[in-house]
């Protein structure tokens, strides 16, 4: 069986809906050559992950060769192949927070959720990634929460932050 | 009145939205005849969140901001003179800001980055104006060329010559990129300059455009910058609305376009070849040079790729002339430069100062010297490509030679300061852990040679070192930087190098004595319990997660080695300082 058959077959797999959303994005980017990050981009921002039915979806509607799109989508650190949690820990491993202590903030987080570097929490609300530097290095140590940016942490700040966006969501969920 | 909130990215990490709310509900609950505005960062981080009062032609800055503070103010202000506050700025904060030049930050925390009013106002566009009724595209390369302004993205390139070479390359399409990727971790100024003053590197790129020829331009900017991608496209959406970007700028036969690409992620974007492919949509993998940019750039058209820093530069030079920029600085490094003061320093942000400065008198007079009064040990100059700078040096003239010329670089101007507690052989570990993770692969020396010398540090940071380490490091260090093809394998091995310069003992230390002499590394430490100052409470004991802490209650408790995992929960428990490192 030919690779472009297994494709077509996978392909069929995606909702209406999925293939409505898909088309809407490339559809923006009809005709323009070199566009391939952006349309990674946007279908990450829509489904918070790039999902691999999708992506061959993306290969059979514009031609280019699914081994690319897999190479760029992996070559990069912001596109991400698996789910994620509900909230994202983006946490600094930059020089600056390095030197001021990176390390044990990751080990509070540890502490606190039980999660290292690219793991989900069981209950889906958190996921903690390492980044290289989120450019708020005179505050370091630093973390991002979403679209949050928390300065200055120390191991016990960055454990209540934590707890109290766990409270909240546990509210909503009440 | 009118109160303006300092709201860049560090300014809000600091709370400053919150101290915006707040001092908007009140305005409006009380309803208060205040006009509310934005700025981005004035490079006082240490202070943030900073709001400036504006009442009868006086400013004055409040500091250390927060929400309870917000209505304190407000109500000093209404009953007494708001001047005699206790959050008020510090006199010597003041002297420390009086004591910069600023060129490219000029507006930055000055201006709201939203209105580009406020930015004509400052002589906005004024330059752009200049430029296409009064000056030919060879007599503004001239201009540049008299600045002397060299590349702030941290190659130092002169900036004419490369506008010169894409001017000349044949070819009616051509393009304008600016690099805003800021990959090196420690440097925040792009950001800073994106985030508080984005009308002018606009500005910039609109006459690099006119220079060189090109009628289309590109911002690189990297993901992990929303805020500043959100402030450059509503600066780009308002320049188009005035008429400063499209058909017949100013009236003149002169068109310009400019659009944002977010980055996705990869230091090695940063690398200008590596851009460009991934601009087109490639993986960004650098390639061979020649040929350069200037002659095949963007879909193989001449483009020329600035740093955001060198393009904030432009607007100055053209409006007070590249005699006046070049008066600042030194000899052969003109102008200024803005670094960013980072680490183990008590007064953290951004500065910008004229070139041939001390890093002495940036460390220690700008900076407010090391945090906890403690021993300064060294500066990290330059990112991953960069080397440590040791304390004998810290009368170095900050330019690009002497810099070049002790072992490190300018860069991007990122100065990462350090005192006795950190390491030198887990910094040159981290950083060569950076530059193994982001090397594209292309290159064995560079994909392979990081590796290896990952895992000799990695070892002698865990006491595992052997004899011939440092001279094997040595001689693959020079290997790698002769087998790569782009800077970053060029200048991966610099950090290990430098540190093995400057900090050779503790390299020694680490392999003969299996010591770490700053007691970072955590396989080289023991932990003890000193007899004269523990009362006995117990506390470390209940928190040490392997129990191996034992000793009855008022006695003197003692570890057991063996069973101790050097966690430091029991030092961070013990009131009585009785935990001790060595
Ligand atoms: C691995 C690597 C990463 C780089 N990252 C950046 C960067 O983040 N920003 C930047 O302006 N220049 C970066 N550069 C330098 C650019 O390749 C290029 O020299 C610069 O953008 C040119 O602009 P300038 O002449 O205004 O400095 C990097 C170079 C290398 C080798
Ligand atoms: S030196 Fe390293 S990053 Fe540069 S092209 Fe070679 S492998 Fe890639
Ligand atoms: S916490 Fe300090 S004082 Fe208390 S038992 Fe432990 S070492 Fe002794
Ligand atoms: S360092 Fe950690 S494991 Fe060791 S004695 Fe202290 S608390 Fe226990
Ligand atoms: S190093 Fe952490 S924010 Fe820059």
């Amino acid at each position: 069986m030919g690779c472009c058959q297994k494709e077509k077959f996978i392909f069929t797999d995606i909702s209406k809906e999925d293939k409505n959303n898909i088309d809407l994005i490339l559809k923006k980017y009809d005709g323009r050559k070199g566009t391939l990050i952006s349309i990674l981009q946007e279908v990450q921002e829509k489904y918070n992950y790039l999902p691999i039915d999708i992506l061959n979806y993306i290969s059979l509607k514009t031609g280019v060769k699914p081994a690319k799109i897999h190479g760029v989508a992996t070559f990069y650190t912001q596109f991400r192949l698996n789910p994620v949690g509900e909230n994202m820990i983006m946490l600094c491993q930059g020089t600056a927070c390095h030197v001021n202590g990176s390390k044990t903030i990751e080990e509070s987080i540890f502490d606190e959720l039980n999660i290292k570097d690219g793991e989900t929490t069981d209950d889906g609300l958190f996921t903690l990634i390492n980044v290289a530097c989120l450019g708020c290095c005179s505050l370091s140590p630093v973390m991002m929460i979403n679209d949050d940016t928390f300065g200055n942490l120390t191991a016990e700040k960055a454990k209540q932050i934590i707890r109290s966006i766990k409270e909240k969501s546990k509210r909503k969920g009440a | 009145m009118k109160i303006i909130v300092g709201q860049g990215s560090c300014g809000i990490a600091a709370g400053a939205n919150k101290v915006y709310d707040k001092l908007s509900y009140e305005i409006k609950n009380n309803n208060l005849d205040i006009e509310l505005s934005s700025t981005g960062c004035i490079g006082m981080c240490y202070l943030e969140p900073i709001i400036d009062v504006i009442h009868e032609g006086k400013k004055i800055t409040f500091v250390n901001m927060d929400e309870n503070k917000v209505s304190i103010l407000l109500n000093n202000i209404y009953t007494d003179n708001i001047s005699v506050n206790e959050f008020t700025i510090d006199k010597k904060d003041i002297e420390i800001l009086s004591k910069q030049n600023r060129v490219a930050l000029k507006n930055c925390g000055n201006i709201n980055p939203e209105s580009i009013d406020e930015y004509i106002n400052t002589d906005g566009y004024k330059a752009l104006e200049k430029v296409l009724k009064d000056m030919s595209p060879d007599e503004v390369i001239d201009e540049i060329k008299i600045s002397g302004l060299k590349g702030r993205g941290g190659a130092g390139f002169p900036t004419w010559f490369k506008w010169n070479a894409a001017k000349n390359s044949p070819g009616n399409k051509k393009y304008v990129v600016c690099n805003a990727d800021e990959g090196d971790p420690g440097a925040f100024m792009d950001r800073s300059i994106l985030e508080g003053d984005p009308h002018r590197l606009i500005e910039g790129m609109i006459i690099n455009g006119y220079a060189m020829g090109a009628d289309e331009g590109i911002v690189y900017v990297r993901a992990e910058y929303p805020l500043a991608i959100k402030r450059l496209s509503n600066a780009i959406n308002e320049a188009e609305k005035k008429g400063y970007l499209g058909e017949n700028i100013f009236g003149e036969n002169f068109k310009f376009s400019l659009r944002i690409k977010a980055g996705a992620g990869a230091f090695v974007c940063g690398e200008e070849t590596a851009l460009l492919e991934s601009l087109q949509g490639e993986r960004g993998m650098p390639r061979l040079k020649p040929p350069f940019p200037a002659q095949k750039g963007y879909w193989n058209k001449p483009t020329n790729i600035n740093n955001v820093e060198t393009l904030a530069n432009v607007a100055y030079i053209i409006l007070n002339g590249g005699k006046t920029f070049a008066n600042l600085g030194t000899e052969n490094s003109k102008g200024t430069k803005v670094f960013a003061l980072t680490g183990k320093i008590k007064k953290g942000g951004l500065v910008e100062v004229p070139m041939g400065i001390t890093l002495r008198d940036v460390i220690h007079e700008i900076g407010g010297g090391i945090k906890e009064d403690r021993e300064f040990k060294a500066v990290q100059m330059g990112g991953p490509s960069g080397g440590c700078i040791p304390k004998h040096l810290l009368d170095t003239s900050v330019d690009y030679e002497s810099i070049s010329k002790i072992g490190a670089i300018m860069g991007s101007g990122g100065m990462v300061v350090m005192d006795e507690t950190t390491c030198m052989v887990d910094m040159a570990r981290f950083f060569l852990d950076f530059t193994r993770k982001e090397s594209c692969g292309k290159c064995i020396q560079c994909r392979l040679g990081t590796k290896r010398m990952l895992e000799i540090l990695t070892r002698i940071c865990e006491g595992k070192g052997k004899i011939g380490d440092i001279e094997l490091l040595e001689e693959l260090g020079t290997k790698i930087k002769e087998g790569s093809l782009c800077g970053l394998g060029q200048t991966a091995p610099n950090p290990v190098l430098s540190t093995i310069r400057y900090f050779r003992d503790e390299y020694e230390a680490h392999i003969h004595d299996k010591k770490c002499p700053s007691k970072a590394c955590k396989e080289l430490v023991e932990y003890s319990i000193s007899e004269n100052k523990c009362i006995g409470c117990g506390l470390c004991k209940r928190n040490c997660p392997v129990e191996a802490i034992s000793g009855e209650k008022k006695l003197v408790h003692i570890i057991d080695l063996d069973k101790c995992i050097k966690c430091g929960k029991c030092m961070e428990m013990c009131k009585f300082s009785a935990i001790k490192i060595g």
